[in-house]
């Protein structure tokens, strides 16, 4: 049965800005149905992005948004939790908001190990400002501005995750479709900061830039690129080579930010 | 059982054809720009299309 996004969102506006196939149109379907299964209510849940394409996602659902400054939506987010620890908070950014200007508050946001959902939409670039090389650029790849192929090696968002403090951790990829939902709404149910890295495709600034002849050929390399945890225990490293693993990579229960925060209010009244 | 009512929301449709390519049965089809229901009859309803529509322009009705 065709699934009733449309209660979920901000009415007229759609078409959203994002572009022919881009994957964050995807992602975001899949964050709206996480949101379902889950049942949050839309006044005590708060989408906040940073600015960039994935960023935009704020405008177009119908939930308490916080479009912020570049980089910052963990703080901003932080700063939402700490006010209203019952609140439903999931941060939605790119790996350019996310890993580059926001990697120390990402970070840090991780090693408090506050109560929020934060989806991280991989796309290999940054795509709003003009294509530039971000973190997760793969290495020798081109971007506006590494037109003689990236030199740097790259992020792996999940294992910066898992290392920073983070205690679930996981990823998947725009193909994947079913998988989105899953794993979001896991990571809103998971007690902690719950990271889950989407892969997707960025058409216009990446792929066009690089010999992909079609959104198609980025959405197959989405597909052969993903090896599930299960699978990979029984590859090799040669066969392992140039994929990525998906599904949860990492679940640990570990003390939580507001509720630490919570004793040290109680402690300061002298209780 | 019959096949489902595939719905095309044209205004919201960007002509990226990913609904087109990774549909198991070939049921959609592109014309022009815009995806178009060529054979709803072989249509499973795997929802396939729905998921991967990054859009929200293609909709599957079971009946």
């Amino acid at each position: 049965m065709a699934f009733d996004y449309d209660k979920y969102l901000r009415p007229g506006k759609l078409p959203h800005i994002w572009c022919p196939g881009c994957g964050h149109g995807i992602a975001m379907k899949g964050l709206i149905r996480a949101i379902d299964t889950c049942g949050l209510d839309k006044s005590n849940t708060a989408i906040v992005s940073g600015i960039g394409c994935a960023s935009r996602l704020p405008g177009y659902v119908d939930f308490n948004t916080l479009h912020t400054a570049h980089g910052r939506a963990a703080a901003f987010a932080t700063g939402v939790k700490m006010a209203k620890p019952e609140m439903n908070v999931i941060v939605v950014g790119g790996d350019g908001d996310g890993t580059a200007i926001g990697g120390n508050h990402f970070i840090h946001a991780c090693r408090r190990n506050i109560d929020m959902t934060y989806v991280i939409f991989n796309n290999f670039i940054y795509g709003m400002t003009g294509g530039q090389f971000s973190p997760c650029t793969p290495t020798g790849h081109k971007a506006s501005t590494t037109v003689y192929g990236n030199p740097d090696p790259v992020f792996d968002i999940s294992k910066l995750a898992i290392g920073a403090g983070a205690s679930f951790v996981a990823r998947t990829t725009a193909f994947h479709a079913t998988q989105i939902d899953k794993l979001i709404a896991e990571g809103i149910k998971h007690k902690g900061l719950s990271v889950i890295e989407v892969l997707d495709d960025c058409p216009t600034t990446y792929g066009r830039r690089n010999k992909f002849r079609s959104v198609i050929e980025m959405m197959e390399r989405l597909k052969t690129m993903a090896v599930p945890v299960a699978a990979a225990s029984k590859m090799t490293a040669e066969q392992l080579e140039g994929k990525v693993l998906t599904g949860v990579l990492h679940k640990e229960e570990k003390p939580e930010y507001c509720e630490q925060y919570a004793e040290v209010i109680k402690r300061a009244k002298g209780a | 059982m019959s096949s489902p009512r595939i719905e095309v929301i044209e205004r919201y449709c960007k002509g990226c054809s990913i609904c087109v390519e990774f549909c198991p049965t070939k049921v959609l089809e592109m014309d022009g720009f815009v995806v178009r229901v060529a054979k709803p009859e072989a249509c499973i309803n795997c929802m396939q299309c729905e998921l991967r529509c990054p859009d929200f322009a293609i909709k599957v009705h079971a009946e």
